[in-house]
């Protein structure tokens, strides 16, 4: 292999000819772990294309040099620096500019997917000829643009649906999911989707043969030609749903790119403007690095758990269960006999076996979860984790068992909700290991965990339980001991002023629809249904020590516990929910119902439960759902003030 | 150089699930990491610790072969764990437990997970030959025309009349007799009626039963199946046995004329059973609790036509080395294959002239009571995973002597193609043992 550094000003791309003329251009982004497009390597990627010009290879592969992935998408930290229109523009110019280069040279290209590959990475993928996905689930394609409230506007909106047709795009481009590398071949997206052994010779293949791409089926192109109108009305419709066009401009305006310009941003600077202006994009862009210092924390430890234990297989103990087993750890679920841990590992199985597709890993993962009806697991574990029912004796009695037989340096750990973990370490001879790691329900798409520090906490093992949370991939919030921490804290008195509401005449439903049009993912009074409304009413009795509102005592009195017995303030039936029709939402009710949630916010802030805004404002959004694109409660308020 | 014993540390097996003419809700390699995973989480030690995993299994299916290796990994071994799977029909649960012992005697283990598994009710439809040179030919056929032709040269005959995995499993190769044919020629040689036969397999239900109630089977974990189903106890076994039902069941392997039918025989079931097994060195290391030792084992061969009388020919031996008595033996466990078969063992022991002829004895051995045998039931009632059997009597066997508060006994399985094996057992604690050795 000859190899042919074109420039030696190149810091972040590698080019090398080999024997058979064919250029690989790898990826290298200097100081950094993982590559994204940043305005420099954007800059050098032009530099070597101008090189190839002047003496065109046989073919070129792009690939990465970092083993977590190939492209991430553009950088992020570029984003908050867009302030006025003109730079937006500049901004999608440069990439929209450069791959239509890149798309137009004479010699074949190709793009070697190996991990991620998302946004401007695979905006870069979709402009060579081919695309040669590597079969490893960290392979994961994607235009997550939407979910920072801008467009793919690097040629996405212009190639994917060319591609593989502009439903599957639109879908990807809309929801911002991503799809593997058997799904992006099954799509059309990727040539061919081959194990790591056989990627470089099957790229240099590829891209030899030089064959003529695959076109999608007729219906596709002439959904993507005569028929975009129809199309374009459809996923209007669909997205509305979801999301309201003041909250979330961005996908509308994918929709209209992709349907009048021809997938060109810059036919229409005034989306691009009014996307910049628009406070959602720098919002949510606020919420992406707000999650990502979530991320951070933990990282200082070296702790690596095994084994875990769970105790209490019950609805949240049997999901952290499942959970954890899918992350890869060995768990024992213990609870008083097998008939109470069967349910959980039936709930698992079901759970996985709709998300895992390959038999063998759902096999592994059921293996992992092992029912441990004498505690057995406690012994050996790293981290144990008590999820019984809420009651300070019970749980007392159960900690100072398992500390007796836990290892001394396994995290001890309570997911209470409701008690005082001050309350609960008094029996331990060690009151000082035990830390809250509160999940919340369903555990499976709540991506927040509470890590609680009553005082005086070992520090250690407030590290460790971080670095756990990290290692089952949630997103750790440290927060002091306080009745509710922070999410259920902020959330009692929001539904406690829902529920006022309707004591005072309005239909459950109004309430509801007055969040829902607020940006909320879910109305309070159906929150109630599905927290439970005893729960409710042990934790407005705890958290509030008001009187109850009415319309709680009634149905509460009457047995109906929301969505667990079928009925609470709506009717549960066959995976259907009856809620009546909403009436007219009075005006500024949703500003009233919010009110004491951005109150308790600020309290929890100034009482230094929670460290400080910014990360309030990552757990009220991750722990709740709370609107992402306010950027948060208190991002809301200084707003409102500001 | 005398037999080193080799200690039982633990064990457990699931429950024996018996097969209901469809596939059961477990593969074997499932049953056997159930019930695996259920007893090494008490260990002391982690998975990774074992030396080896030695698995008998007399039907692995077709793609779990090894299946040895695909239960030690699924029960998180480690990539390192040597893992073997052995064949010795209805004894390769107890062959697994014998080259444990060899391994750890001749030093190569210290810790050994060592047990037997089948999945009965798995066993394969076969395609016959005719199909089988059918698919040849079809693959062969490259144009439509020929393949159309293919299609119209099938009979339904060959599709419809398929090969019955476990017949063919229960059939001796040699001399082409089934199993249950054996257990008829035993029945014949010592004239054991068919009366004695439905009333030896009544107790064994009803002791089974007494032994659930008592709960005297805690070497049982319950296994619990994708829709969430926990199966906690042996489902073969019948409270409601009687002589009067046994007597409507028709004789199956002799048609018409026979004496053994279903319910004189062991069930057709799944199941699997482990046993942890360490040297003495293993047992300082780790400061387990044995539940006794294992302090001799023997196979023997004999006439296939006989193979139920194995248990006589691998047992005597061992009673003969250690100058023991049939009565010097707390308590035995012989699995039952076919009632006919363990009656014929206690016939055989109490004949002269089958004691003088075949064991090369001076006289009878002599008379094996009831009560010592079997006392917590056996295969009629419980089932017979077959390769799962051999590991459970032995594991039955310590743990029925500890509830009696006994100390010697011998396990011995007749096996199909005229073999037996038996393991003399010991539930002595470890510092006796101690003590014994200074």
């Amino acid at each position: 292999m000859t190899i042919n550094r074109n420039n030696g000003s190149q810091q972040h791309w590698q080019l090398e000819v080999d024997a058979q003329g064919l250029a690989w251009a790898t990826l290298n982004k200097a100081g950094e772990s993982t590559n994204s497009l940043s305005s420099a390597v954007m800059e050098e990627l032009s530099q070597l294309l101008d090189h190839l010009d002047r003496s065109p290879p046989k073919g070129l592969i792009f690939r990465s040099g970092k083993a977590a992935g190939f492209i991430a998408g553009a950088d992020i930290q570029e984003f908050t620096q867009l302030d006025t229109p003109e730079k937006g523009i500049e901004l999608v110019s440069r990439g929209w500019q450069l791959f239509n280069r890149l798309a137009g040279v004479s010699y074949p290209t190709l793009a070697l997917v190996r991990g991620h590959c998302l946004g401007g990475g695979l905006e870069l993928a979709l402009a060579c000829r081919y695309l040669l996905a590597v079969d490893e689930p960290s392979t994961r394609m994607g235009l997550p643009e939407v979910m920072l409230g801008i467009v793919p506007g690097w040629g996405g909106m212009l190639r994917l649906p060319e591609r593989i047709g502009p439903q599957a795009a639109l879908d990807m481009m809309l929801t911002g999911k991503t799809i593997d590398a058997s799904k992006a071949r099954r799509l059309g997206l990727a040539d061919d989707c081959v194990p790591p052994r056989v990627m470089d010779s099957a790229a240099a293949l590829l891209v030899l043969a030089n064959q003529p791409r695959r076109r999608p089926p007729l219906l596709q192109r002439l959904l993507n030609g005569p028929l975009k109108a129809l199309v374009a009305s459809g996923a209007r419709k669909q997205v509305a749903r979801r999301a309201r066009r003041e909250h979330y401009p961005a996908p509308y305006a994918i929709i209209d790119i992709w349907a009048r310009h021809q997938g060109n941003a810059l036919a229409a600077p005034e989306l691009i403007d009014s996307i910049v202006r628009s406070p959602t994009a720098r919002n949510l862009v606020r919420v992406f690095f707000l999650q990502e210092r979530l991320k951070s924390f933990g990282k200082a430890s070296t702790f690596e758990a095994k084994r875990v234990h769970v105790v209490g297989a019950g609805v949240m103990g049997g999901d952290i269960a499942a959970w954890c087993a899918q992350r890869g750890l060995t768990v024992t679920l213990q609870d008083q006999g097998m008939e109470r841990i069967a349910p959980a590992l039936q709930r698992a199985y079901a759970a996985w076996s709709r998300r895992v597709r390959d038999a063998r890993e759902l096999r592994k993962i059921m293996d992992r979860l092992i029912p441990d009806p004498e505690g057995h697991g406690a012994r050996q574990a790293d981290v144990v984790i008590e999820a019984i029912f809420e009651d300070t004796a019970a749980k007392q009695a159960l900690l100072q068992q398992l500390e007796a037989r836990i290892r001394p340096d396994a995290v001890l750990a309570t997911n209470t909700s409701s008690l005082r973990i001050e309350d609960l370490r008094t029996v331990l001879a060690r009151p000082e290991r035990l830390i809250g790691i509160h999940f919340f329900n369903p555990v499976a798409r709540m991506p927040l965990v509470e890590v609680v520090a009553a005082d005086g906490a070992d520090p250690e093992m407030l590290q460790r339980g971080t670095a756990f949370v990290r290692q089952i991939d949630r997103l750790p919030l440290p927060v002091k001991s306080a009745p509710g921490f922070l999410v259920n804290a902020v959330l009692g008195p929001y539904m406690l002023e829902a529920m006022r509401a309707v004591d005072e005449g309005l239909a459950p439903a109004t309430v509801d629809e007055a969040m829902l049009a607020f940006g909320m993912p879910m109305g309070p009074i159906e929150l109630v249904d599905m927290v439970g409304l005893d729960v409710a009413m042990a934790a407005g009795r705890s958290l509030a020590g008001a009187e109850p509102p009415k319309c709680l005592l009634e149905r509460f009195n009457a047995g109906d516990l929301g969505k667990k017995t079928g009925r609470g303030f709506y009717e549960y039936g066959s995976g259907r929910t009856v809620k009546g029709a909403a009436g007219s939402v009075p005006a500024g009710l949703a500003e009233r119902l919010v009110k004491p949630l951005l109150e308790r916010t600020q309290q929890l802030v100034s009482d230094g439960i929670v460290v400080d805004a910014d990360l309030a404002d990552a757990g009220v959004i991750f722990g709740t759902g709370f609107a992402p694109f306010t950027g948060g409660p208190l991002n809301y308020l200084r707003r409102q003030h500001g | 150089m005398g037999f080193q014993p080799v200690y039982v540390v633990d064990g457990a097996r699931t429950p024996f699930l018996k097969g209901r003419n469809a596939p059961g809700p477990f593969a074997a390699s499932d049953l056997a990491v159930q019930a695996g995973r259920a007893l090494l989480i008490r260990q002391p030690f982690a998975p990774t610790q074992l030396d080896e995993v030695i698995l008998g299994c007399a039907s692995p299916s077709a793609d779990e072969v090894n299946i040895a290796r695909v239960v030690a990994l699924r029960l998180g071994c480690g990539n390192q764990m040597p893992a073997w799977t052995v064949m010795r029909n209805c004894a390769s649960g107890m062959q697994a437990i014998d080259s444990a012992i060899a391994n750890i005697q001749n030093g190569r283990s210290q810790l050994v997970l060592a047990g037997g598994v089948d999945a009965l009710s798995h066993a394969p439809l076969l395609y016959n030959e005719a199909m089988v040179r059918w698919f040849g030919q079809m693959m062969q056929a490259r144009t439509m025309a020929k393949k159309v032709a293919m299609f119209a040269r099938l009979r339904p005959s060959q599709l419809l009349s398929p090969v019955i995995g476990i017949l063919k499993g229960l059939t001796d190769p040699v001399i082409g007799l089934l199993m249950g044919q054996t257990a008829e020629n035993l029945a014949w040689r010592f004239a054991i009626s068919r009366q004695q036969m439905d009333e030896y397999s009544v107790r064994s239900h009803q002791r089974a039963v007494a032994a659930r109630t008592a709960g005297r089977l805690g070497e049982i974990v319950p296994v619990v199946d994708a829709r969430g189903k926990v199966h906690a106890e042996d489902d073969g076994v019948r409270a409601d046995s009687s002589l009067a039902g046994l007597g409507k069941l028709k004789p199956f392997f002799d048609r018409k004329y026979g004496r053994v039918t279903p319910g004189n025989s062991s069930q057709i079931t799944d199941g699997a059973a482990w046993l942890i097994l360490a040297s003495e060195a293993a047992v300082d290391q780790w400061q387990l609790a044995p539940l006794g030792r294992i302090t001799d084992s023997q196979w023997a061969g004999l006439d296939p036509a006989q193979m139920g009388l194995g248990p006589v020919h691998a047992a005597t031996p061992i009673l003969q080395r250690h100058r023991l008595s049939l009565d010097d033996i707390d308590l035995w466990e012989i699995n039952e294959a076919f009632a006919a078969q363990v009656l014929g063992c206690l016939a055989a022991w109490e004949s002269d002239e089958y004691c003088r002829e075949q064991l090369g004895l001076p006289g009878a051995l002599g008379a094996l009571s009831h009560d010592r045998l079997n006392v917590d039931g056996s295969a009629i009632a419980v089932g017979h995973p077959v390769g799962a059997s051999g590991a459970r009597i032995v594991l039955h066997l310590l743990q029925a002597l500890r509830a009696a508060k006994a100390t010697r006994g011998i396990a011995a399985i007749c096996i199909g193609g005229g073999q037996g094996g038996a393991m003399l057992i010991e539930t002595i604690s470890r510092e006796q043992a101690k003590r014994e050795n200074q």
